[in-house]
């Protein structure tokens, strides 16, 4: 028996925000939704993009599919393989190393057994190191999903692990 | 206290709503502009004020817009670079944030002045959360009549869109951002021609910052002479400045230009001092691309001047003795922090963000993190610094845009003004364990 793929289809909820994406431009640059667009199906279909993913995205917008592909390879953002549920994206740069980003780093390490990179056990959690997410002020910080989470310290940081674990849930990008 | 042109209202509660906005002389600009203003008189008021562009290049922003192409039937675009990535840079982001009604009131006042009638925010994708506050307020906007159809009864149409980026520096490099804005890589393109000529779709097109763009606000209120009359010299205005790293208050301080260095560190109105009672080692004043400068010369020119927070004074004795007002960018350093190690994480930064176009910035940030990782690493020999300098200097000028030059001048500083750590960390490879690491809040200790 072969196993059957889940079919890659927006939700029409999800198409009525591409429709109303593709408003923004002129009708013949249709190829601008490009990127808005990928961060819906990220967030659609299980936080990463497939290349079954960016070919539907390609369909949508009448481009060549290595036209998505070479964009979504470009931009930081995009995953190109699975990760954990609740990607912890650590600020490293400058400020927020020299405010203790490495010492979040090896905590959340520890705290949730796994190197940086790799998806807990559970699939729950990945740590991922980032450049510069513009919040120097309020060093360390991370990024999970849409949020920042500023002048971290450990406790801080149990709280929002325990919250996360608690709520169970994507944490919707668009 | 200093004037405050663009945050005055930062404390009124409720400022990022339209009606509180609205009550505190929110989007006169748009209405004085419309009904008693040519575009022309706009742009012109914006020369006289001597704005200059607030990301990071300080481009005279009225002649920018003198130079936008005005062909018959061709469409043209505003769009507003809020793509702030700059290490050390988070003043647009608190000022959307806060006040998101103030950059679309400057960029329905700057799109009438530059014949747009539809204009695009290009924001950070990181930003998720500002994007749904300026879709928001957009929305308000359009409920208020001052977006959408005939303005104001003005007869002026306009439409604001706002578009995510998808986490890339180099979109921040303004043909790179239309380029990702057309649903392309961020590749820079080659100039000539500028936006001005041929920009997003091939038609002329105006590239500002946030803050440049909610600068024009007070601008077209009170006349481009009021707001020339702030500031110093040719640094005219208020600039915002992301102050962050080793300081007791860390955040957005809009200060007058021409502020001394000294006093901004030290005085309670802005950064309150180094933390845990240390002494300052080193500023990188302008975010991560300008050159770091020690102690000595941040608080005075190499003249004995004391330095101010102005272009000109940031600037006074080129990169040997100075450095750049940048994008306002400020992070100091106290003493027990080790420049090379932070100078890695800026080199680190540069390989991650280079797009790749031009060899000498694609294989030379990736040689400069490998050498400076050494330097960490305690394997590091005094031929590395150098090599170091000798690949900095290849880059300079080699590439099609800046990002070049931003990742090869913090090495060439480093290397200037902090030799001798670097040889330290070749004599004493153990050194690099000695650097302490002061956290400012106290529950954050190894684990």
């Amino acid at each position: 028996m072969t196993e059957t793929k889940p079919e890659i289809k927006f939700s029409l909820e999800a198409l009525q925000q591409v429709h109303e994406t593709l408003l923004q431009y002129p009708p013949e640059k249709s190829k601008s939704a490009l990127l808005p667009i990928l961060h819906l199906a990220q967030a659609e279909f299980g936080g990463w993009l497939s290349a079954e993913t960016m070919d539907y995205v390609a369909s949508i917008l009448n481009i060549q599919p290595i036209e998505v592909y070479e964009v979504a390879s470009f931009y930081s953002m995009y995953n190109l393989k699975p990760v954990g549920k609740y990607l912890i994206e650590v600020c490293q740069t400058s400020s927020c190393w020299m405010c203790g980003s490495e010492d979040i780093v090896r905590y959340l390490e520890k705290k949730l057994q796994v190197e940086v990179g790799q998806p807990t056990q559970d699939g729950m959690f990945q740590i991922k190191t980032v450049e510069c997410l513009g919040s120097c002020g309020t060093a360390p910080m991370f990024q999970i999903g849409d949020k920042y989470y500023e002048n971290l310290t450990f406790e801080k940081i149990d709280t929002i692990l325990d919250e996360l674990r608690a709520e169970n849930k994507y944490s919707r990008y668009v | 206290m200093g004037k405050k042109l663009l945050l005055q209202y930062d404390h009124i509660p409720g400022i990022n709503t339209f009606e509180v906005y609205r009550q505190n002389n929110g989007y006169k600009s748009v209405e004085k502009a419309l009904k008693t203003m040519k575009p022309e008189e706009i742009v012109e008021q914006v020369k006289v004020s001597g704005l200059r562009g607030r990301g990071g290049a300080g481009f005279p922003t009225g002649m920018k817009w003198s130079f936008l192409a005005k062909p018959e039937g061709v469409p043209r675009y505003l769009v507003c670079n809020a793509d702030e990535s700059e290490p050390g840079t988070f003043k647009d982001r608190y000022l959307m944030e806060r006040i998101p009604h103030l950059l679309i009131e400057g960029m329905i006042t700057s799109s009438f002045a530059l014949g747009a009638n539809t204009s695009y925010i290009y924001v950070r994708g990181e930003y998720f959360y500002i994007i749904k506050i300026l879709q928001k307020a957009i929305k308000e906007a359009y409920a208020a009549g001052f977006l959408g159809k005939n303005i104001l009864g003005s007869g002026f149409d306009h439409d604001m869109f706002v578009q995510p980026g998808g986490g890339a520096y180099i979109c921040g490099e303004e043909t790179a951002l239309i380029e990702s804005l057309e649903g392309k890589r961020g590749n820079p393109r080659i100039k000539p021609p500028f936006p001005a000529i041929a920009g997003l779709w091939g038609c002329p097109t105006v590239v500002n910052n946030v803050e440049t763009i909610a600068a024009v606000v007070p601008i077209v209120n009170d006349g481009g002479e009021a707001y020339a009359a702030i500031g110093i010299g040719k640094s005219t205005g208020t600039k915002l400045i992301s102050a962050s790293g080793h300081i007791n208050k860390p955040g957005v301080y809009e200060i007058e230009l021409g502020v001394p260095v000294e006093e901004f560190i030290y005085s309670d109105e802005y950064c309150g001092g180094i933390r845990n009672g240390k002494k300052l080692k080193a500023v990188v004043a302008g975010g991560s691309s300008v050159p770091i400068l020690p102690t000595e010369l941040i608080l005075k020119t190499a003249n004995g001047e004391p330095r101010l927070m102005s272009y000109e004074s940031l600037g006074d004795g080129g990169f040997a003795t100075g450095t750049m007002m940048g994008s306002g960018g400020f992070i100091a350093m106290d003493e027990d922090t080790s420049v090379v190690k932070n100078l890695f994480t800026f080199a680190r930064f540069y390989h991650h963000e280079s797009c790749g176009q031009c060899s000498p910035c694609r294989e030379g940030t990736g040689w400069m993190e490998k050498i400076l990782k050494k330097f960490i690493d305690g394997k590091a020999t005094l031929k590395d610094i150098d090599l170091l300098w000798d690949i900095q200097s290849k880059i300079e000028g080699k590439t099609i845009c800046p990002l070049g030059e931003a990742a090869a001048w913090p090495v060439a500083a480093a290397i200037r003004h902090f030799r001798p750590e670097f040889e330290e960390y070749v004599n004493n490879p153990q050194s690099i364990h000695d650097v302490k690491h002061y956290y400012r809040l106290n529950g954050l200790v190894e684990a």
